[in-house]
């Protein structure tokens, strides 16, 4: 009791109070999830069907149907894996948010936060340049290596793949933020730690 | 500081600057062609958007680290400097995986898209860049242990009183 209204006074050296960060995190978080969910159920979803002529042999053409999945790219399979990692761990971040002052946490488990934290934007931010550069590749092509565009085909692939990009983008800069500001509490709650140690040794 | 904080991410920064610094050489210096069809097939990195990108990211962390080298140790903007960590060791990886995500096109093409892989044609251009790509990854991992260590000096991160 005594060590969270501590940390609610030395909170930050922001303006804002503890239970107005908080708000601000959770919420923050709630936005992140809804962001990197959104980005792996539109590219897992990504999928288009074409069937296109190919020849005409008297008056019968010889159609052939092409299809454009996310599996085909290894890059955009990726993309996928990482941003639904990130989404459940946002999710148990929520969760944790939510029942986090019911439990007890000892010292390590105040630094897997955001540890945990700093691991997943590592991998949402890979993930979502590998997807960004992939799409480029595929919306002009490579003149020099003889690879033909194929956005100007499948264009609803392309604009749904773009989409996912631009809401992984989103998720990954809230999620910078938020790693940031849980770096920037651990700070705080290790020198509350040491406050209170040192002024526990001193009483005898 | 104490020299037993400074030496590691001393020696780490140094690290981090030689394989920025042959990242970028290696990647710039790649170049090759061949003749198939009787047309010339040039490859070279300003070819791929995406390798532009690299040796740019590169040559950017390479003047960063550089100048972070001849910094005093403990100053004022202790804490910018962090963040500017921070934000370069997300930028290298992002240049790494893009670089993985075209790479892998390159050496085994997308029959589903019809692009045919270019190792067997310009072998040494794709040697380069694999070299190039080994640096990358090896700077980009020593710029996040660089960014743990300077968490550790600033905020006293990983000390536990318990």
């Amino acid at each position: 009791m005594a060590s969270e209204a501590g940390e609610k006074q030395e909170s930050g050296r922001g303006k804002v109070t503890g239970s107005k960060l908080d708000l601000a995190l959770v919420l923050l978080r709630l936005l992140a999830f809804f962001a990197t969910l959104s980005a792996t159920v539109v590219m897992a979803l990504n999928k288009q069907t074409k069937t296109i002529v190919v020849a005409t042999i008297g008056t019968v053409p010889i159609t052939t149907t092409l299809t454009a999945k996310f599996q085909h790219t290894p890059a955009f399979v990726f993309f996928v894996i990482a941003n639904g990692n990130a989404s459940l761990h946002n999710l148990l971040m929520l969760v944790v948010g939510f029942m986090g002052p019911k439990w007890n946490f000892k010292g390590l488990a105040h630094l897997a936060i955001p540890v945990l934290d700093l691991m997943n934007v590592a991998i949402v931010s890979g993930g979502a340049s590998a997807a960004v550069f992939m799409g480029q590749l595929g919306r002009d092509g490579n003149s020099h290596a003889r690879w033909n565009k194929i956005c100007d085909k499948f264009d609803s692939y392309c604009d749904r793949s773009g989409g996912a990009m631009i809401a992984s983008l989103v998720g990954l800069m809230l999620m910078t933020v938020i790693c940031s500001v849980n770096i920037i509490r651990l700070r705080n709650h290790n020198s509350n730690k040491i406050v209170l140690d040192s002024s526990v040794n001193v009483v005898p | 500081m104490s020299l037993s904080k400074r030496v590691p991410i001393l020696v780490l920064r140094l690290l981090a600057l030689g394989a920025a610094v042959s990242a970028t050489i290696v990647m710039a210096t790649s170049h090759d062609s061949a003749d198939v069809f009787n047309m010339k097939f040039e490859a070279k990195y300003t070819n791929s958007p995406t390798f532009k990108y690299f040796v740019l990211m590169n040559a950017i962390a390479s003047g960063y680290t550089l100048v972070l080298l001849f910094l005093p140790s403990k100053n004022s903007c202790a804490h910018f400097i962090l963040v500017l960590d921070l934000i370069m060791a997300l930028l290298l990886d992002s240049s790494i995986s893009a670089c993985l995500a075209i790479g892998q096109v390159g050496k085994n093409g997308n029959s589903h898209a019809g692009w045919l892989p270019i190792c067997g044609q310009v072998p040494k251009f794709c040697d380069h860049v694999r070299g190039a790509l080994v640096a990358g990854f090896a700077a980009a991992v020593a710029y996040f242990l660089i960014l743990l260590c300077s968490l550790h000096n600033l905020m006293n991160l990983f000390t536990f009183t318990t």
